[in-house]
């Protein structure tokens, strides 16, 4: 029944992050790149939006983490599941540096990239395909 | 190409990420993180797989939701398609190396305070940002 209830719940909490980024217009790039490109910010047509969703996001989050991650363990399992790395290395460094190259090239990022294929245009499905091999030759990279 | 500037559906979308960021870990006691959540898919199947699976399918299904009340933005895409599938790649292999992208770095791990989720937001949006400068007034593409 905790099974069920836990893919029940992993449902909900993404109906609610894919509508969070539809709403918050993320799932269109124009208005990331429009975000990255700083040099509109001096001739007056610089798209801040993405700075509102993230500080939206961080605000909720922060505060929520406070109270969940004082509770002895999470509703669904018996331990919270944390990152346990520390390091500041180069491995997250280009890790990060390589994510940024293709955010910038596209626009896209994870989440609004898969949230997307709500919308019937191949393109987003082809960055998805393409990201999903990224994925298989990062885990490779890995190890 | 510019785009219309809405903070108030940025900040109601940006809550919505958040209250999602919170239950997951407040349910299922994990990071929010989208690229870790899918790239869990290519694994062989475990008891994992379908929370997983039905988490992408939220995803998509909430956008989906959203678009049918009609407030969602379509997707313009204008990267040709050769440059859609190297920044796809380059967006996967990245995520993974670098343990996460916006969501599990940029929100849950700023949220915690992580100093590396610290350093790694900032690196790939000051890399994303110097992508574009230099596309658009360097190379005068788009």
């Amino acid at each position: 029944m905790k099974y069920v209830t836990t893919v029940a719940s992993a449902l909900v909490v993404g109906l609610l992050f894919g509508a969070g980024l539809a709403v918050s217009g993320m799932t269109n790039p124009a208005k990331i790149l429009s975000f990255l490109d700083i040099a509109a910010i001096a001739v007056g047509d610089w798209d801040g939006t993405l700075l509102f969703v993230m500080g939206g996001a961080l605000a909720v989050t922060f505060v929520g983490y406070r109270y969940v991650l004082s509770l002895p363990h999470p509703v669904l399992d018996s331990l919270f599941h944390l990152p346990t790395a520390r390091a500041i290395d180069l491995r997250l460094i280009f890790g990060a540096a390589i994510f940024g190259i293709g955010w910038g090239l596209v626009g896209y990022c994870p989440g609004p990239a898969i949230a997307a294929l709500a919308w019937p245009t191949a393109e987003p499905a082809l960055f998805v395909a393409a990201m999903l091999v990224g994925f298989w030759i990062g885990g490779k990279a890995l190890r | 190409m510019e785009t219309a500037f809405t903070p108030f559906a940025g900040l109601i979308g940006g809550a919505l990420i958040g209250l999602a960021a919170v239950a997951f870990m407040g349910l299922l006691g994990r990071i929010a993180g989208i690229s870790g959540i899918v790239a869990g898919l290519l694994a062989p199947p475990s008891s994992d797989t379908l929370w997983r699976g039905a988490f992408v399918i939220g995803l998509i299904g909430g956008a989906a939701i959203v678009r049918a009340v009609g407030w969602g933005q379509v997707p313009m895409i204008t990267a040709a398609w050769p440059v859609l599938m190297i920044g796809g790649l380059l967006v996967g292999i990245g995520t993974r190396i670098g343990g996460g992208c916006t969501s599990g770095h940029g929100v849950c791990g700023m949220a915690r305070l992580s100093v590396r989720s610290i350093v790694a937001t900032l690196v790939f949006i000051i890399v994303a940002m110097a992508v574009v400068y230099v596309r658009r007034h360097l190379l005068g593409g788009v």
